[in-house]
């Protein structure tokens, strides 16, 4: 699908930026948010080209921050600049703020009874598969060879086996893991 | 005191604000570690409740940080917390943003989006491990969290139907 010249052709204002990424806080239950964003604003909307839209997506995941947050703020940059990444992250969190501080003020009331505390363990369980199987897909898509299969292996040994602290894996693991990438793809280079 | 507690949540997220690869789920396992184990604002039955309501609610699922908050500190915590762990990384890939479109297709780029994959599988990975360590529900929980990721790896089934079913099984199993 060739739509690259839909591009600048429809320029949302900042209200309507705001309204869609409302839309899609609210409505984006239990994950699998950047495809549906996707569908948004490539499909529906034709704000961005599908090559925009990937591109974004894979810086927003590749830097820290929250994967959709990232990409709301991508996103809402090409659509109005400084101002449209502004409301793009606010549309974005704030409804869907009140609305978790809503359902917990409900919950805590709930909890006392024991059925409550069963069931929500259930949920919980659950939920923890959803993070599961993206760690998984994640890990299938990392896994080009050697040396990113060792960096997750530590990775993963170092917080759940040694319950080392995060800031201090990470920093020791993405900039060996940067570098290795860095040598990988230069040596690729040289040999073209 | 309360003064006290508002700076501690603010210095607590701001850093985790920029270990936040991926989604938000590779900073539960730091949070539960510093909420619970370090802080002791909650135990961990009541970390879990609001990992819970963060994942059934929609939005970010990051605004579990902002539910710690809450819990902790009231609205001024929730506040807060969300300026913390959203503002700072926030802004840098605001910076990166455009940068990128400056620099497309440099080995600099890819070299990046190709090290930080493997580092954040490892730690998305790790908390989903370190959470099914830290739950009440036993075997039964590792099977449930088994089975829904592997319908969810392999089908596009809803998930609010595998958290539907998750309570179901615990309801009819533990009850």
């Amino acid at each position: 699908m060739d739509s690259t010249e839909l591009t600048g052709t429809t320029q949302p204002g900042l209200f309507k930026i705001f309204i869609v990424f409302t839309k899609i806080g609210l409505t984006s239950f239990g994950g699998g948010l950047s495809g549906w964003m996707m569908l948004e604003f490539v499909r529906n909307r034709r704000w961005l080209s599908e090559t925009e839209f990937l591109s974004g997506l894979a810086l927003a995941q590749a830097f820290p921050g929250v994967n959709v947050v990232n990409l709301a703020i991508w996103i809402g940059y090409r659509m109005g600049k400084g101002p449209g990444a502004l409301v793009a992250v606010l549309g974005m969190v704030v409804p869907a703020m009140f609305v978790a501080i809503g359902v917990f003020s409900i919950y805590s009331k709930l909890a006392r009874f024991h059925v409550t505390n069963i069931l929500l363990a259930g949920i919980v369980a659950a939920a923890i598969g959803l993070s599961l199987q993206m760690g998984v897909r994640a890990a299938r898509r990392a896994a080009s060879s050697v040396v990113p299969i060792a960096i997750m292996v530590i990775t993963f040994v170092a917080i759940f086996a040694f319950r080392l602290p995060l800031v201090l894996v990470v920093c020791v693991m993405a900039p060996v893991s940067i570098t290795a990438a860095y040598l990988r793809l230069r040596n690729k280079t040289v040999a073209k | 005191m309360k003064d006290n507690l508002l700076i501690q949540i603010l210095l607590l997220f701001a850093p985790l604000s920029f270990l936040t690869i991926g989604g938000g789920q590779s900073i539960v396992a730091d949070v539960q570690r510093q909420t619970v184990n370090v802080h002791h604002w909650m135990t961990d039955s009541q970390f879990l409740n609001l990992f819970a309501v963060a994942r059934l609610t929609p939005g970010p699922n990051s605004l579990l940080v902002t539910l710690v908050g809450w819990q902790v500190a009231g609205w001024g915590g929730a506040i807060l917390a969300s300026l913390a762990i959203f503002g700072p990384s926030s802004l840098l890939v605001y910076a990166l943003a455009k940068l990128w479109e400056r620099h497309n297709g440099a080995l600099w780029q890819k070299a990046v989006e190709m090290g930080l994959a493997p580092v954040a599988a490892g730690m998305i990975l790790a908390s989903v491990f370190v959470l099914l360590r830290s739950m009440q529900g036993g075997l039964l929980a590792w099977a449930v969290a088994l089975i829904s990721g592997t319908v969810l790896l392999f089908t596009r089934i809803s998930p609010f139907i595998l958290l539907g079913g998750g309570a179901l099984v615990f309801l009819c199993l533990r009850h």
